[in-house]
């Protein structure tokens, strides 16, 4: 590396090599631990539509910001230095402005790197999915007929729909999410009534519980 | 007659051909860092969008796509393969720079550069020149750590950190607490170490470096033998090692480090005209005192 030649012997060389490589090292790990310890974008933070698993994107994104200035409504933004997600990657938190599902996908079509699919149709974008985690607050649970997270759905009818139940005996109406139509879009947690949304985009591990681990009294 | 403002190291220039030619290189510069930013910082403030995105990868003119080869480098070694628009963006500018000069991008483009250039101006007027000496070297560790960084967590890793990106962001879209960063930044050349960022620790300069070293235009020292040995050219130049061999040497009289900025310091320094910007095939030319040029021609040949 050096301009001016050096004398070297084997064991020199050696030794030299050896003190780069424990350098590069010690940078590296340094680095990767430092890494290890910033947040990963959760339950607050959601990616654009048509993101790559959260590993992948880290590996694809370079923080350019092409999604956020294509997108028409600003819910996008580029994470500043101590916001949830990793400095300098896209997010959007839904209870501020959400997803307003673009047919065309612009923040999506916009991404040279591939982090996020240009490919995908936003119906099936997995941006998270809607949990209704407020059940004492809900003015639906309460025997009100709120309803506006039902209402304010831009896939009604199919990703949340109102189902009879009953309460201390009386009949109410339970917004429920259909998870595999919800793309978690947020605008649900956008105009929930309450203080703090009771109804919540999460990932799809933190919202949803998954098939059981006992097979009991499923088909072979 | 001449303001306590200006840097010592260009007093000679100014003395010799005046304010403006002494800095004529430094205010291009300064100006194309601006215009750079100011294109970018256009769309989201004023609504103008000829230019999409931000340093690490752009849009022009709705036309092309621009990508950042470092970042590329990192995403690759992250496992990840980019798509084609920021992998074709990045050998433009790959190429760009091949013919440039690699680190134009550190002296003509950085914003960082502005920050670390006051910190030098600061140090010199402060009088704080004591040194705690870095090696130079030390990019190059950094640089190969930010890509075994990337392979072992399979990210962009120096995207965590990055002044550069954090800076120019700052402006395009927002930074939050990486002030802090820029400020260590800051503070690390003024207090530390002589240019410990940009010369001694930055992986980005020293992957340009290595672009650079290939790079077609270069400042050539063609009229050395008017060097009256006053040592602007050396004070004036962020990466001073890379003067020498161009100035006192017997060989080419171009600057062919690949750590030259081609920032044209030592251009506007020179009271004497010995520096000119040229390309890197430039041979020693035979010059009026006669005895050391034919000498000269017999050994370049």
């Amino acid at each position: 590396m050096a301009s001016n030649p050096r004398k070297m012997n084997r064991r020199t060389a050696l030794t030299e090599t050896g003190r780069l490589a424990g350098a590069v090292c010690l940078g590296s790990f340094s680095l990767a631990a430092l890494i290890q310890t910033t947040g990963r974008a959760d339950a607050r933070a959601m990616r654009p539509p048509g993101a790559q698993p959260e590993d992948d994107f880290l590996a694809a994104c370079v923080r350019c910001g092409l999604c956020v200035q294509a997108c028409p409504y600003g819910t996008l933004s580029l994470a500043e230095w101590g916001q949830e997600p990793p400095v300098g990657t896209p997010f959007f938190t839904p209870r501020e402005v959400p997803c307003y599902m673009c047919r065309d996908v612009p923040c999506a079509r916009a991404c040279p790197t591939g982090a996020l699919d240009s490919e995908i149709a936003i119906r099936d974008a997995d941006m998270g999915v809607a949990v209704l985690v407020g059940h004492e607050d809900c003015l639906n649970y309460k025997g009100m007929n709120c309803s506006i997270c039902v209402r304010v759905c831009p896939i009604r009818g199919d990703a949340i729909t109102l189902e009879p139940g009953e309460v201390n005996g009386r009949a109410i109406m339970i917004p429920t999410v259909h998870s595999d139509h919800c793309t978690g879009c947020g605008t649900c947690e956008k105009h929930c009534v309450t203080g703090h949304a009771s109804i919540r985009v999460l990932p799809r591990d933190l919202g949803l519980g998954g098939q059981g681990r006992n097979r009991a009294g499923r088909s072979a | 007659m001449i303001g306590w403002w200006i840097s010592d190291s260009r007093r000679f220039g100014v003395q010799a051909h005046g304010l403006l030619r002494a800095h004529k290189w430094w205010l291009l510069r300064r100006t194309s860092q601006a215009s750079v930013l100011a294109l970018f910082m256009l769309g989201p403030t004023a609504g103008i969008w000829i230019a999409r995105g931000n340093f690490a990868a752009s849009e022009i003119g709705g036309l092309f796509t621009l990508g950042d080869p470092y970042m590329v480098a990192q995403s690759l070694f992250g496992g990840n393969f980019p798509a084609m628009p920021v992998l074709t963006g990045a050998l433009i500018i790959l190429a760009f720079y091949l013919v440039v000069g690699g680190r134009v991008y550190c002296g003509w483009v950085c914003p960082v550069n502005v920050v670390t250039d006051f910190a030098y101006w600061l140090r010199e007027k402060t009088g704080l020149t004591r040194d705690r000496k870095l090696d130079r070297r030390t990019r190059l560790v950094i640089l190969g750590a930010t890509l075994a960084a990337s392979m072992v967590t399979g990210t962009i890793a120096w995207e965590f950190l990055n002044p550069v990106s954090l800076l120019q962001r700052a402006f395009i879209s927002g930074i939050g607490f990486g002030w802090a960063i820029i400020l260590a930044v800051f503070l690390l050349d003024l207090f530390v170490s002589r240019r410990a960022w940009c010369s001694h620790l930055c992986p980005v300069g020293a992957f340009y470096g290595q672009i650079g070293r290939g790079s077609v235009i270069r400042v050539s020292a063609r009229n050395r033998d008017a060097c009256t040995d006053c040592g602007a050219c050396f004070n004036v130049c962020p990466e001073p090692h890379v003067i020498a061999p161009a100035l006192k040497g017997k060989a080419s009289p171009v600057i062919l480090s690949g750590d030259c900025h081609n920032c044209g310091g030592c251009i506007d320094a020179c009271p004497v005209d010995v520096f000119h910007s040229g390309f890197r095939w430039e041979k020693a030319t035979p010059t009026k005192s006669a005895a050391p040029s034919s000498e000269r021609e017999q050994t370049v040949g």
